[in-house]
């Protein structure tokens, strides 16, 4: 019996009956990795020994008694932006390169303390400063739909991972789009929760106020699964919200939206997106007004100014958040050759370590936070945030969800959009605003675009902490699509081991 | 550039000093600022870390509410508005003993504001108005090894000990000190001496100046006599004692006078201050100065402390400074000389301690300012630091009073005292430190003195009672102080004229 194909609720299952152990499920998926990400080049670091351990020390805790969590046994992929005291983490980024931190993320040990096996780091854009994956200095991932073709980003291992059966789950982190783009992409379910739903202690800091953990996996259910078991109050996070995670479980087994009034953003569509992603996109809303949700049109007007604020907050914040390495403490250190000052080696450093799109916004952040200019751009993005918090709360007065397709086209191919950041900045378009507002939003499968067959997929974005209307909507929305497809879009996807022969 | 110092005193005919103070105090919370790390002193290097304070890639600060505590009663204590609402900032550059190369701090959003602290110099009363109080944390401690200054330059190497990074740090900031004249330097040590006095008694801090828990920046500009329009200042720093704080506001007094006498002008800088010398030196130009990009710390929510607890701190807190001084003053019928005494001495806990266990406030203000004060001094320790405690006092006060010691055996009971002898009790008996007051024995040294001293036993059997003292003088010294001098006196009149 194959597992690898199985959803995280049902090797769960297995895992719970005891017809499948913690050590078989993971064997399998190592041997799946082995198989393709030669390929798919997800991973960065897996040990097989370590997640054998792992796995036997999950099975050692079912067979003394120990009540575990609803996902233990279930193998996972963690994005490389969480430290593990048992696997570097590095970001994906050279100045990082063989660090291995002295402790755990939350999230690490809220995944160990439930059970789930980790399976390894995956690649991801270097500090999560990415929409393709290209920007790791360990070399792209490649989309298992199309290996010539982006998995997104900045998770894209993650999403690539998954996609490819290697995991059944995957941690992701999302700032601007970094879970639900390269979802969207992959033919994914990836969702931001509620910015402080999700602990951010031990996630390697890109942009505090817009980094958001959150989870990635093939079913609306498994998602929210994840989401439960590694969510809730955290008091090593002053940002963590101190408040009952949302019942998303329930909500993504209730699936249905019956008398819910959605709202489609206006704003989101028209020049620049691509019509086969238009197209599925009016298919997923007819859907759910079929289903019985009243659909009206909403205007967000701000939204607009959502990616240029974007571009000033989160380069002010990563250019302090990234300024720790130095060479000083940990990670790469270059020209220490004893004639040097400690500046010129932190220099020398972060010249070296830092790879270009990196650099880029740490000098955009430095320059919109300098004396003289910070009232004109980092303030004046902070209003425009404001703006958009209330052009959400106005819509929400109105509707109890929004919509709008998660990116404007389908997986590019790798190196398209390498040299111009502006194309690849617009991947981000419809996702920043949740960012911005700290609301939840996530992102699930409504089919191929008819020009490349490849995965589209639909935002659905609710208020803040009410996480389980995303849940639910998106629940509804694959139920009904899978009848239609019979069977996941997934299915639809190339098998890559045929692929690869 | 060698600048000529002008005489202080002729400085001033010319020259109108304006002060600005800034001093950074270490609060003795048990953890530190954001983690949960000890913040004893004089640990071993970097053994008091933790991701959190050595600012690992994913670790976050959560504010130490103990600390918020510490400064508003802080704040609280030098008369400021508590803020309803206001958030962190990071300010952000490198230097290797920072380990985020940012620190939190706060930048246009303190959490204090609009206070005032009152200091007496020559009985005349100054207003010291403060700007703001703020949270910080402190940063780590550079060592720099193998150059002959203990500078950066000319090192081999930097260490650098992190057991210090992340310690909760306030930071007072005062309104410029105008109109302080030739008493400039005394206003500015007597501000850091009553603000140490106020934190030392809110308990929130050591203030001990020499292990760094309490540091002053000086500021110090001149304007022309008469003129209102404020020159460059100067801003120095390393200022480790409240000797130094006024030698340091003198010193750049006269060093001003000469730059600006010179026909140059000031340079807005920071500089260092050197105990040995008294003298500052040029540090950091102030015009090269890095751009801190300030920026609300988006790791930590706003502090917004309740009303009620503000209210609840304002309530609960001890008796500061001025109102014990004024208490004390009434207390124990003081002169403000008197007072000025005992508080400069640091004898006031020691001698309102003795009073509370049971002495005389006249007696246990005789022995702590007259007899300890001057065998502190010798030994050059603080009064503090004597091997001598308040119940010991009460103990040779009651002795005294009772009659079994006079002063001069009770001072040589404090000799045994702080030569480790043991209580006043142990060392009366084991010195055989006891007034004679056996009449028997005591009249038999009596006739014995009368004896060897027949001219002025005459005189006294004359009617030149006064001459008795004379007498007495050699029966105190024939019992070694031990007689009872009055009783003696009594006897030896009695005995020639009775």
């Amino acid at each position: 019996m194959s597992t690898i194909k199985k959803t995280a609720a049902e090797l769960a299952e297995l895992f719970a009956s005891g017809e499948a152990s913690a050590e078989e499920i993971a064997r399998e998926h190592l041997g799946r990795i082995r198989a393709v990400d030669g390929d798919v080049k997800a991973f960065l670091h897996v040990d097989e020994d370590n997640v054998l351990a792992q796995a036997q020390a999950v099975d050692a805790r079912r067979a003394a008694g120990e009540r575990l969590g609803p996902l233990a046994g279930v193998p996972i992929a963690h994005k490389d932006v969480f430290t593990t005291k048992d696997m570097p983490t590095t970001c994906s980024s050279k100045i990082l390169e063989g660090w291995q931190p002295p402790y755990d993320a939350t999230i690490t040990a809220r995944l160990r303390e439930a059970g789930l096996v980790i399976l390894g780091k995956t690649n991801m854009d270097e500090f999560a400063m990415g929409s393709s994956t290209e920007n790791s200095a360990f070399g792209p991932t490649h989309n298992p739909w199309d290996l010539t073709k982006i998995p997104g980003g900045s998770s894209g291992g993650s999403s690539a991972a998954v996609a490819s059966y290697q995991a059944p789950l995957a941690t992701g982190t999302d700032t601007g789009g970094s879970i639900r783009q390269p979802a969207a992409v992959t033919g994914l379910v990836g969702m931001k929760p509620t910015y402080g739903g999700s602990s951010r202690y031990g996630v390697v800091a890109f942009a505090s106020s817009l980094d958001t953990p959150g989870p990635m996996a093939r079913t609306v259910l498994d998602a929210a699964l994840l989401h439960e078991a590694f969510s809730g109050h955290d008091p090593m996070d002053s940002t963590s919200i101190d408040r009952p995670v949302p019942p998303v479980v329930e909500a993504a087994r209730r699936a249905d939206v019956e008398g819910l009034r959605i709202g489609v953003v206006k704003e989101f569509g028209g020049d620049g997106y691509q019509p086969g992603v238009l197209a599925r996109f009016r298919e997923a809303v007819e859907l759910l007004e079929s289903l019985g949700a009243k659909v009206v049109e909403v205007s967000c007007p701000h939204f607009g100014h959502a990616l240029p604020a974007y571009y000033l907050i989160a380069p002010s914040e990563c250019s302090s958040n990234l300024a720790r390495f130095d060479a000083m403490r940990y990670g790469l250190r270059v020209g220490d050759d004893g004639t040097r000052s400690a500046e010129e080696v932190m220099a020398l450093t972060r010249a070296e370590g830092f790879g270009p799109e990196v650099k880029r916004r740490i000098m955009l952040g430095t320059y919109a936070l300098s004396s003289g200019y910070y009232d004109a751009y980092y303030g004046k993005a902070q209003q425009v945030r404001t703006l958009i918090a209330r052009d959400f709360d106005a819509a929400f007065e109105q509707v109890d969800v929004l919509v709008s397709p998660t990116t404007p086209t389908t997986a590019f191919p790798i190196g398209e959009r390498a040299d111009d950041p502006m194309a690849m900045y617009l991947a981000d378009l419809c996702t920043i605003p949740s960012n911005l507002a700290g609301n939840a939003a996530i992102s699930v499968p409504c089919g191929l675009a008819d020009e490349d067959r490849l995965p589209v997929g639909l935002q659905v974005m609710a208020p803040v902490l009410a996480d389980d209307r995303t849940y639910r909507v998106a629940a509804a929305v694959e139920r009904a699509l899978q009848d239609r497809w019979g069977g996941p879009l997934l299915a639809q996807a190339p098998d890559l081991t045929e692929a690869v022969k | 550039m060698t600048t000529t110092l002008v005489p202080y005193d002729e400085a001033l005919t010319r020259y109108e000093p304006v002060l600005g103070i800034e001093t950074h105090i270490e609060l003795g919370t048990k953890s530190k600022m954001f983690c949960g790390c000890s913040t004893e002193f004089g640990a071993p290097p970097n053994t008091q870390v933790c991701p959190v304070c050595l600012g690992l890639p994913g670790s976050l600060p959560v504010t130490n509410q103990a600390a918020i505590e510490g400064i508003i009663k802080i704040g609280l204590a030098l008369n400021c508005s508590i803020v309803e609402w206001c958030r962190f900032a990071r300010k952000n550059y490198f230097y290797p003993d920072m380990p985020k190369n940012f620190q939190i701090s706060q930048y246009d959003e303190p959490l204090c504001v609009d206070g005032h602290l009152d200091v007496e110099v020559d009985g005349e009363t100054y207003r010291i108005e403060i700007e703001r109080v703020h949270m910080e944390e402190d940063t780590g401690k550079s060592l720099h090894v193998g150059g002959a200054t203990g500078r950066i330059q000319g090192a081999d190497h930097s260490l650098v000990d992190y057991n210090r990074a992340g310690i909760p740090l306030v930071e007072i900031v005062t309104k410029p000190i105008v109109a302080t004249g030739d008493k400039a330097p005394l206003v500015a040590r007597a501000y850091a001496t009553e603000l140490r006095e106020l934190v030392r008694a809110l308990g929130v801090s050591d203030v001990r100046m020499e292990q760094g828990s309490m540091r002053c920046d000086v500021n110090v500009s001149l304007m022309p006599a008469g003129s209102s329009v404020w020159g460059t200042r100067s801003e120095t720093k390393n200022v480790n004692s409240l000797r130094s704080v006024e030698r340091s506001v003198r010193h750049e007094i006269e060093r001003q006078a000469g730059v600006l006498d010179a026909g140059e002008r000031v340079i807005q800088e920071t500089r260092h201050f050197h105990e040995d010398t008294g003298t500052t030196t040029s540090g950091r130009s102030k015009e090269e100065a890095q751009d801190y990009r300030y920026f609300p710390e988006p790791d930590l929510v706003p502090m917004a402390p309740p009303r009620e607890w503000v209210d609840e701190l304002l309530t609960d807190r001890p008796e500061l400074p001025a109102a014990r001084r004024a208490r004390v003053r009434a207390e124990w019928s003081l002169s403000d000389k008197e007072l000025q005494d005992i508080v400069n001495a640091g004898a006031l806990d020691l001698i309102e301690e003795t009073v509370r266990a049971g002495a005389e406030a006249s007696a246990a203000r005789k022995w702590w300012m007259n007899e300890l004060s001057r065998r502190a001094t010798e030994q050059g320790v603080e009064l503090t630091e004597l091997p001598v405690t308040p119940a010991d006092v009460v103990r040779v006060s009651a002795l005294v009073a009772e009659g079994a010691l006079n002063d001069k055996l009770a001072r040589q009971v404090f000799d045994g005292v702080l030569a480790g002898e043991g209580t006043p009790d142990e060392v009366v008996e084991k010195r055989g430190l006891k007034i004679v007051s056996d009449e028997g024995e005591l009249s038999t040294v009596i006739d014995e003195v009368i004896a060897g001293n027949p001219d002025i036993a005459e005189k006294i059997r004359g009617g030149k009672v006064a001459a008795a003292g004379a007498l007495v003088g050699a029966v105190m010294k024939a019992t070694r102080g031990q007689a009872d001098a009055g009783r003696a006196r009594e006897l030896i009149i009695q005995k020639l004229t009775g």
